[in-house]
């Protein structure tokens, strides 16, 4: 596992989210990128629009398959990845980095505490 | 699960290895679309060995094959040829696809898909006998595709001449044809297993890309060939599956299984068409497609690597028009119809 998986927490959908001072930014994992191969084409949520916890609020896609990316938490929009909608095959070569996927204002922080931790995400992922 | 005998080398070079028919398959070895590339503007090798090879036996192999395919052999009879077609069942459904290969010696392979193996195995052996053909099972044997516009480079120390297209060329180490599945310029090496290894080592010491089964798909559908069980299946017969030329009536005394049905079929509504859209997003295979004055179905969708926009087949009435529609995820998208060859059509 790399240093930046560690400090990640996740939801068994495959999404990791990381506090930056209150702020939560979201993505995908390595695991789930894998999974999805070669990403084609990404849908962003609008800014300012308010996400449920466990939400459909994105769309991956890959040549393979579309899929829904959740929020982990309830809150506001604050910020989306706007590099991902041209070149959504960052989210391939760094999904824990550049290839993060929006931001959310938490109503709660604390729902954080209710999302995987990175040993917790492994396990799952390798089963 | 079932392995190819390059299973491990498949791992060794960092093969994404799923399930594909109850055989352990690389689906990728690190990005689809890179392989996909590489085979459409260099050369890349698949192993697919998977898929079944049917050598037969007997003095009446070619009255058989008249009978058993709506494609006539007569077309290639004595030269070193192969020649695809369907194999039908007596209600001109089509069992599967196949390409039949001439040996030398007037003896024929027949090389059919994985899925399917079994089912041909019992159903040629059956229309055989009365012709007292034996089909030979070489489930042993591997099956490389080395395909791109530079395949000739890599292969040219294996064959004395250039081959064109369709043509076969039996060496004592393989049978080389020049057959494909991806468009391109390319060859299909078939030979016993040891011998398969020392081939796919040669090219991939050479820098031959190795290539899996997701840009296998993307490479078929963008040169308009059809997948069976997707795209075509025993419900379908070759009129509505954009496959009718490989029926051959120029021989108005032969019979073959399903002529009866098929000439009963020949004005078939509906055709496989090709569709593109400019919109995000990649309509798949199930997804219902409208068009002025009826409805049709996606068989085969994805993400054109080369043209970088939605593409596919679509199952439609011959009628259909030049635009229908779609809904992917709440919202109407717009199909442009064309021609099944993407690689003519989007060009």
């Amino acid at each position: 596992m790399s240093d930046n998986e560690k400090n990640l927490k996740f939801l068994d959908s495959h999404e990791w989210a990381r506090d930056e001072d209150g702020v939560v930014t979201v993505g995908i994992s390595n695991h789930a990128q894998e999974l999805l191969g070669d990403i084609v084409y990404v849908e962003l949520p609008q800014i300012g629009s308010n996400v449920s916890q466990k939400d459909g609020v994105a769309i991956v896609e890959s040549v393979k398959a579309a899929s829904d990316v959740y929020s982990p938490l309830t809150g506001e929009i604050v910020e989306i990845n706007e590099k991902l909608s041209d070149n959504p095959e960052i989210i391939n070569s760094s999904p824990y980095e550049d290839g993060w996927f929006f931001k959310v204002k938490p109503q709660n922080i604390n729902e954080l505490d209710e999302m995987l931790d990175s040993d917790a995400y492994k396990k799952l992922s390798e089963e | 699960m079932k392995a190819t005998y390059l299973n491990s080398k498949h791992k060794d070079l960092g093969g994404f290895m799923v399930d594909f028919s109850g055989w352990e398959m690389p689906l990728h070895y690190g990005s689809q679309l890179n392989e996909h590339n590489e085979v459409r503007t260099n050369v890349g090798i698949f192993d697919v060995s998977h898929m079944a090879v049917f050598d037969l036996d007997g003095e009446k192999q070619e009255d058989f094959l008249r009978f058993l395919l709506p494609n006539d052999i007569k077309k290639i009879s004595g030269q070193n040829k192969a020649m695809y077609s369907p194999m039908l069942n007596y209600e001109g459904g089509i069992l599967d696809d196949l390409i039949v290969y001439y040996l030398g010696n007037k003896s024929f392979r027949i090389v059919s898909n994985c899925a399917t193996r079994e089912k041909n195995l019992s159903w040629l052996s059956k229309i055989a006998e009365p012709f007292d053909v034996g089909i030979d099972f070489k489930s042993d044997y591997s099956i490389l595709a080395l395909q791109g516009p530079n395949s000739h480079k890599f292969i040219k120390s294996h064959i004395e001449k250039d081959i064109s297209k369709f043509s076969v060329h039996n060496t004592d180490d393989a049978m080389i044809a020049s057959t494909g599945y991806t468009g391109e310029l390319g060859y299909e090496i078939i030979c016993d297993q040891e011998k398969g290894i020392k081939f796919w080592n040669e090219f991939v010491s050479n820098d031959v890309q190795p290539i899996g089964l997701a840009a296998r798909d993307t490479l078929r559908l963008e040169a308009g060939l059809n997948l069976y069980g997707t795209d075509m299946d025993q419900t379908n017969t070759p009129y509505d599956s954009n496959i009718g030329w490989t029926i051959d009536l120029n021989d108005k005394d032969r019979d073959f299984i399903g002529k009866k049905v098929l000439e009963e079929k020949k004005d078939s509504k509906k055709i496989l068409k090709g569709f593109y859209t400019e919109e995000r997003g990649v309509l798949r295979g199930g997804a219902e497609v409208i068009f002025d004055g009826g409805s049709g179905v996606v068989t085969s969708g994805t993400w054109s690597p080369t043209f970088k926009k939605n593409i596919g087949f679509c199952r439609v009435d011959k009628n259909c028009g030049e635009i229908g529609s779609a809904v992917l995820r709440d919202k109407k998208i717009t199909l442009k119809f064309c021609n099944t060859n993407f690689l003519e059509s989007l060009k």
